[in-house]
């Protein structure tokens, strides 16, 4: 196997040395980078990101890395979004006024609701582990993405993605009561609500198997 | 109910795991590291370090202690003790910190708990209040380890903290910190009830009831435990040795056992969790 090297996007936001052990561990060196310069040489492009949608965008205009995302991803880079990552993938978001997103995959990303459908309180942001499960729509088995039904990963976030097309939907997740998608694929562009590089061991196996993908596109 | 999370809280001073009584009367158990790793592959959801003297020594030894465990354990790590500016809450990130818990800091200046949400995210800031209860049945807030009164209302504070940013409320009850007597479940249920964001109960597990009960009466969202965890851990992995020679070591060196608490380890915590109809993350151990 030759080396498999991914460059984090650093835009400010998102605990870049976890993601950068968890890829250590999963057989991948990750570089950490502010600017677009190397995008063409990876393997794989890694979009962190905590925070704010609307900030998370202009930081990356301001860097000048949007265009140069767009262009690797059309070009066939693996890219991975986590968390506010994978929201940013979207077509746009509903976050403090609507925010136009990357447009990787067409959504839009919605905040989670405050009650739930008995009126209960739900406490967001939603902080703590839960469990994805596979979609059923989709024709995948858990081979295919890195998986386990009903595997046990860490969340922390108020917002979550709502994919136009449920076929691109990798899995779902129930909050209390609500259910959304917790993980996106759309060709070589996989978004993950969760943090697999704060799931423990599942979350390790799941770089290990991107790891695998990137493997085969070289 | 929710999904309660158990988070393994490791007191740290200078190079050693401590643990007092009341935040008080600080014990060595052992290398800090060691405890770490054994919580996470046991299967605790979250770890929280706590500098217990961090305004009396230097933190550079904290943070590369962040540094070392977040190369290896994979699961969310909070940072709390002495942190007072934004610039010592971005080493404490850059180190590999996911969340800050703020106390002394953001009592002085309130602000800077919407200064670093902003900054960070609120997810990342963690207010920690440690709570004293008074003889009316109310609480007040304290700094520094219990020692310091602030006057200020524990509950209007966790409000407050909420309103300006903070992510998630570590509630600690001083009065019951390190006894074994069981949380303070009045204070936890009061602070739940208040703010929207997740509360975490902290002070005073003693055994593995305390945790599920807690769990099922305050609407908590998390558990911070630390005796429970460590005297049963100290038994696997019998620990010989404290990192250099600062502090109290007698306990380490008498091998003796402790009478006010019942020590499990994190599986069997959440088997009894999930036995008492309490919902938590329970997977095979590593």
């Amino acid at each position: 196997m030759s080396e498999l090297r991914v460059q984090i996007v650093d835009y400010g936001l998102g605990n870049l040395f976890s993601i950068r052990q968890a890829c250590l561990q999963s057989g991948i060196t990750a570089e950490i980078s502010q600017t677009a310069a190397g995008l063409g040489e990876v393997d794989g492009i890694i979009l962190p990101g905590v925070g704010a949608f609307g900030h998370a965008m202009e930081t990356l205009r301001s860097q000048g890395l949007i265009e140069p995302l767009i262009e690797a991803v059309r070009s066939g880079k693996p890219l991975l979004g986590i968390c506010l990552g994978m929201q940013l993938l979207m077509d746009a978001s509903e976050e403090f006024g609507l925010h136009q997103g990357l447009g990787l995959i067409p959504g839009v990303v919605r905040r989670l609701p405050e009650r739930r459908a008995d009126g209960a309180l739900l406490r967001v942001p939603a902080v703590g582990w839960n469990r994805i499960f596979l979609n059923p729509d989709r024709a995948d088995t858990h081979m295919d993405c890195g998986f386990r039904d009903g595997q046990w990963v860490y969340f922390v976030h108020s917002f979550a993605a709502v994919p136009e097309r449920s076929a691109e939907i990798l899995t779902l997740t129930d909050y209390e009561s609500i259910r959304y998608c917790s993980a996106v694929r759309r060709g070589h562009v996989t978004g993950v609500q969760f943090h697999p590089e704060r799931s423990a061991a599942g979350g390790l196996a799941f770089f290990r198997h991107w790891a695998t993908s990137l493997q085969k596109q070289i | 109910m929710s999904m309660v999370r158990v988070i393994a809280r490791l007191d740290i001073k200078g190079a050693n795991l401590v643990k007092g009584i009341r935040l008080e009367g600080l014990r060595v158990l052992g290398d800090p590291d060691t405890f770490a790793r054994y919580y996470y592959e046991s299967g605790a959801d979250e770890l929280i370090y706590q500098d217990a003297v961090a305004s009396l020594y230097g933190r550079n030894s904290l943070c590369e202690m962040i540094s070392r465990t977040s190369r290896e354990i994979f699961i969310p790590l909070t940072v709390g003790g002495g942190l007072r500016s934004i610039e010592d809450i971005r080493q404490a990130l850059a180190a590999g910190a996911d969340k800050v818990s703020l106390n002394t800091a953001v009592i002085a200046a309130p602000q800077l708990i919407r200064e670093a949400s902003r900054r960070f995210g609120s997810s990342t800031i963690v207010v920690a209040i440690e709570a004293g209860r008074q003889a009316d049945g109310s609480w007040l807030a304290f700094t520094d380890n219990g020692r310091e009164h602030t006057g200020v209302d524990a509950v209007q504070w966790a409000i407050r903290a909420e309103e300006l940013g903070a992510g998630e409320i570590l509630a600690t009850s001083i009065d019951r910190e390190g006894t074994g007597e069981g949380f303070d479940t009045d204070l936890c249920a009061r602070i739940a009830a208040a703010v929207k964001i997740p509360v975490i109960a902290h002070g005073g597990a003693g055994k593995a009831e305390h945790v599920a009960d807690t769990a099922r009466r305050t609407g908590v969202s998390a558990v911070a435990v630390s005796s429970l965890l460590h005297y049963e851990a100290i038994r696997t992995l019998r620990p010989r040795e404290s990192v250099g020679s600062e502090g109290n070591r007698e306990f380490l060196q008498s091998g003796r056992g402790v009478s006010h608490v019942q020590p499990c380890t994190v599986q069997e915590l959440k088997r009894r969790l999930l036995d008492g109809g309490v919902q938590c993350r329970l997977e095979d151990a590593v």
